[in-house]
């Protein structure tokens, strides 16, 4: 697995290809900038992006219109945000892009917990979501009205939310400290709530999942 | 006590006015000095008495002459009497054609011209009536002197006392001590006279402080904004990516080096747990300064962000087809974040709902109100307690408003308005 990381933070930069390192990618090449981040790109056409938000030259949202460019230009290579805030709208925007590869959006604090983070650098670039925590409950605070979502236990919630950061059913389990059948009962109820009928599994979840973030079917 | 306090501070006025007292002088050179600006008008006046024909021209010339009419006058008042007549400001100079413009609309120039027209003039028929005063007066009342130092040549009738003589002499030391009063008297109404006239308006001039003074407090407003933004991207950009890398590589020690002594173990994740929570603590320090979002994507985003932190279920709507101004932005953030931060802690509530919209007020232009209501205790005192002091100050900084309604057992609202021209 190739990656390349756009980063303007020198000292993070050399943590993060450490971390990628330890998680078995080859860092590609590394770039300080948005610019420099679209040419790695092109030029090694990497399985994963990790990619900074706020770079160089405006510090804004230069890494989003990054992500975003590649998502269109090379779907074959998924990109992992990361962001000092968390900011739904550019989570939506991300999702919104449908490209085969996997996409991820976590808060830049996310890297410290280093185990965590290589797994969802693992997911990302098997073609999975990591979104991160923050970013799931925003989104889930902007429904509003009459929605399918509505219809969900709370339990069945804390269930969706995990499956938007992109849990396995096992790691879902883990983390609210149910059995793993729990889980895929639970799962089933949102299918059923959401009126999801059986198709692939993968499919279905990331369908419901894409209910919940833009609460549209 | 009093009537004795007040009977000497009458002799005192009274000796004042003694004809030698140096205050009598002083009004006297005071008044007299009002005889040379008035000569232009003067001159200007036995001209068109002389040429008939001519009458626009002594106009023209007092037209013309007035800022220097004016600054005669003024040094007059300041170095003769210590009184400052402060200078009108205008916007332009003088020689521009805007400039014209902006005195010939100005009443201040009319004001002025009403001094020199009708006030100077009259000031320097008093100043001359003032001087033939003293002046008959002294000769009057030295009138038997004049047998001792004149040559009596036959001209003059012979010395002797006379009743007329010693009315000529009663006249004139009566004229002497009304002197200093004239002079007083006409100094008292030059001087109410000039302060309405060749000052600038005061209620205008209130008017133009306070708008100074918006103005130069709307900048101090921006500087701190600034400044806060500033220290924002620095801890930014600076510290908390030291700290994010820092605990990362703690994280990358405790992921490898999985063969070490429980000890260094604990350490590790120790320090590494430290470092997380720095980063967490750094990050609500930042967020609390000015929140990067806020400036990146307004309201909507940065208050998105602090409603998916609180600990209770907030609804959020933020209702704005434009940003206000940036100052007034971190004011409705610091607002919904000490507002919600309150409720956290004191309230109780179940669920908590923050609104923000845009609403015209006739009499300050656009409002951006700020409602935030939960379902707690109540019992909100805006009297006590440190967070609605602090909203309140912030809130008035950039003249809002604050209303918090918490009647005891709930709910509590807090309306804040915030004038959006800001």
């Amino acid at each position: 697995m190739r990656a390349v990381i756009a980063e303007d933070s020198v000292l993070l930069r050399i943590g993060l290809v450490k971390v990628l390192e330890m998680a078995g990618f080859e860092v590609a090449a590394e770039t300080g900038d948005a610019e420099g981040l679209l040419a790695a790109v092109e030029e090694h056409r990497p399985d994963l992006a990790l990619v900074d938000v706020r770079m160089p030259p405006g510090f804004t949202d230069e890494g989003v219109r990054a992500a975003l460019m590649i998502r269109s230009q090379y779907p074959g290579t998924a990109v992992l945000l990361l962001s000092q805030y968390v900011e739904e709208r550019y989570a939506a925007d991300l999702l919104s892009s449908r490209s085969g590869a996997g996409i991820g959006y976590l808060l830049k604090q996310r890297v410290a917990d280093v185990e965590e983070f290589v797994d969802a650098l693992r997911r990302v670039a098997a073609g999975g979501t990591a979104l991160d925590p923050q970013v799931v409950a925003q989104l889930l605070l902007r429904r509003g009205g009459p929605d399918p979502l509505e219809r969900l236990t709370p339990r069945e919630r804390d269930v969706l939310a995990l499956m938007a950061e992109g849990r396995s059913n096992a790691a879902i389990a883990a983390g609210l400290v149910v059995s793993e059948s729990a889980v895929a009962k639970h799962i089933n109820n949102i299918f059923a709530k959401l009126d999801l009928p059986p198709a692939a599994e993968a499919h279905r979840r990331v369908l419901a999942v894409l209910r919940f973030l833009d609460g549209t079917p | 006590m009093a009537t004795r306090g007040a009977l000497r501070r009458t002799y005192t006025w009274i000796a004042s006015h003694a004809p030698w007292s140096a205050w009598a002088w002083r009004n006297t050179v005071f008044a007299t000095a009002a005889i040379p600006p008035a000569l232009p008008l003067l001159l200007g006046a036995a001209a068109l008495v002389a040429l008939p024909g001519h009458t626009a021209l002594p106009l023209l010339l007092v037209l013309a002459l007035r800022p220097l009419l004016t600054l005669l006058q003024r040094s007059r008042f300041r170095t003769l009497l210590g009184l400052e007549v402060p200078p009108v400001v205008h916007e332009h100079r003088w020689a521009t054609v805007r400039g014209l413009a902006e005195r010939l609309r100005s009443e201040s120039t009319w004001r002025q011209y009403g001094y020199h027209l009708l006030v100077s003039p009259l000031a320097a028929a008093g100043a001359a009536v003032l001087v033939l005063t003293w002046a008959g007066g002294a000769a009057g009342a030295c009138v038997y002197a004049w047998f001792w130092v004149l040559p009596s040549d036959g001209e003059l009738p012979a010395p002797g006392w006379t009743a007329q003589y010693d009315a000529i002499t009663g006249l004139g030391v009566l004229a002497l001590l009304a002197a200093p009063w004239l002079a007083a008297a006409l100094t008292r109404i030059d001087a109410t006279a000039a302060a309405a006239l060749l000052g600038p308006n005061r209620a205008r001039e209130l008017e133009r402080r306070v708008e100074d003074l918006a103005e130069s407090r709307a900048g101090v407003l921006d500087a701190a904004d600034l400044e806060r933004r500033r220290i924002e991207r620095d801890l930014h950009d600076g510290a908390q990516q030291r700290l994010v890398s820092l605990a990362m590589n703690l994280g990358i020690a405790r992921a490898t080096l999985t063969d070490l002594p429980p000890e260094a173990r604990a350490v590790i994740d120790e320090a590494h747990r430290e470092a997380k929570e720095a980063i967490e603590e750094l990050g609500s320090l930042v967020r609390g300064l000015h929140p990067a979002v806020l400036e990146d994507r307004g309201l909507d985003a940065a208050l998105s962000g602090i409603a998916a932190r609180a600990p209770l279920p907030v609804e959020l709507t933020v209702d704005l087809a434009r940003r206000p101004g940036s100052t007034v932005e971190a004011v409705a953030y610091f607002v919904v974040s000490e507002a919600l931060a309150n409720v956290a802690k004191h309230a109780r509530a179940e669920r908590c709902s923050v609104h923000v919209g845009r609403v015209a007020d006739g009499r300050r232009g656009d409002l951006l109100r700020v409602v935030v209501t939960d379902d707690g205790v109540g019992g909100a005192d805006p009297a006590g307690g440190t967070g609605l002091t602090g909203l309140r100050k912030r809130v008035g900084s950039v003249d809002g408003t604050i209303l918090i309604d918490s009647p005891l057992g709930g709910p509590t609202t807090v309306t804040v308005e915030l004038p959006c021209g800001l």
